[in-house]
């Protein structure tokens, strides 16, 4: 359940980016979770209602974006959508595919006042 | 309340020594996340538990743009950095529970011994059982248990290596919380990561945990002295352990009957001298 440490981690993140900011409450947090990023969003989401609780973000609406992932074939250089690790090469059929994106995950931006 | 020390830490990971009773760290006093909430309160507690309306002033968007494990990979590239200019070669095993990841340790110390000093990170949810068992062989450890933390994280193992003496020149073995999903995110600012799987459990694993078969970069098949009585076809798993990870380096051995530990300590040595 590692979506509990994720949720603590945005909590910190945008609380600190608040205090830095001289504000002391997060109202929206834009999160950005690529396909590939290992994050369960439900889960995150449930984990994220507790870990902000008594906190500057403890009433923030979190909004995620959730990004698809795409992958190049390492033997004949095809780009193309994949939704896992495990994936061929629709050209050339080969398990030999570098994903080049949908491992994010970050904290686009917060509105704070 | 912390049953050893009297403490108020209820979560967060503790770092213990086996053969020193006294010894026990509460990680993250001073720099975890768990604790700046109290010193949050102290500054806004008006702000919180009870309802009240925003008059300070109007809302502003920020951009912000930070990979929300960005404390964890900063710590992490410091630990690397450490570890590069002590030049030590950390590994961070990752398997199942059950999988041999203390029994390969336990095979692989006396194999290097005298040649290259061995320290190991043991971590686990509760008890000393794994640590003890590397402390008996004579060798640095430090148990971090993690309480209800599934993983271990970058702050975890730069405590944990404060406490152990790392010769330069040497193998830091980090054997991570047995569980084949969440130790994947953590970076811990490791030399290489190795995955362990034996023969008693699926040969699908690398299709079921693609992420952290995708992130390691070498597989140890464990276990190969049971292949004869279980339904395991070990050519099949490493062709799906190669589709996930095409990179992947294969190892078979069996930790128990000391089979294939001879390719284990060539690919071992091979990273040491490079040190």
């Amino acid at each position: 359940m590692h979506e509990m440490s994720i949720a603590m981690s945005i909590v910190d993140a945008v609380s600190d980016k608040a205090r830095q900011e001289g504000c002391s409450t997060v109202t929206g947090i834009d999160l950005v979770v690529g396909r590939l990023s290992g994050i369960e969003v439900e889960s995150l989401k449930f984990c994220f209602s507790a870990a902000a609780r008594n906190t500057p973000a403890e009433n923030a609406e979190l909004l995620i974006e959730e990004r698809e992932a795409a992958g190049r074939c390492e033997e004949c250089g095809e780009q193309f959508p994949v939704a896992s690790y495990h994936v061929c090469c629709p050209s050339c059929g080969k398990f030999r595919v570098r994903v080049i994106s949908g491992e994010e995950l970050a904290v686009k931006s917060i509105t704070i006042e | 309340m912390c049953d050893t020390c009297g403490c108020s830490s209820e979560e967060g990971a503790v770092l213990r020594k086996p053969g020193s009773d006294d010894f026990h760290i509460h990680i993250g006093e001073e720099d975890g996340h768990h604790h700046h909430h109290h010193e949050h309160d102290h500054d806004h507690s008006h702000h919180h538990g009870h309802d009240h309306s925003h008059h300070h002033g109007e809302s502003r968007k920020v951009e912000v743009e930070q990979d929300v494990l960005l404390k964890n990979n900063l710590l992490a590239e410091r630990n690397r950095g450490w570890f590069e200019a002590k030049r030590v070669l950390a590994l961070n095993f990752l398997s199942s529970p059950g999988s041999g990841k203390t029994t390969i340790l336990e095979k692989t110390i006396p194999m290097l011994s005298g040649e290259w000093p061995v320290a190991v990170v043991e971590g686990d949810q509760q008890t000393t059982n794994d640590a003890d068992r590397i402390h008996a062989l004579g060798v640095p450890v430090i148990q971090v248990n993690t309480g209800t933390g599934c993983h271990l994280d970058a702050l975890m193992v730069q405590r944990a290596i404060r406490e152990l003496d790392l010769q330069e020149r040497s193998l830091l073995c980090i054997e991570n919380v047995g569980n084949l999903v969440c130790p994947a995110m953590f970076d811990l600012g490791e030399a290489a990561r190795v995955v362990v799987i034996s023969v008693t459990e699926g040969e699908d694993k690398p299709l079921k945990y693609p992420t952290m078969f995708h992130h390691a970069d070498v597989c140890i098949l464990n276990k190969t002295d049971l292949l004869p009585y279980v339904d395991f076809d070990a050519e099949k798993c490493r062709e799906y352990a190669m589709q996930v990870n095409h990179h992947l380096e294969w190892i078979e051995v069996s930790a128990r009957s000391g089979e294939g530990l001879d390719r284990w300590k060539t690919w071992l040595t091979s990273r040491l001298e490079r040190l």
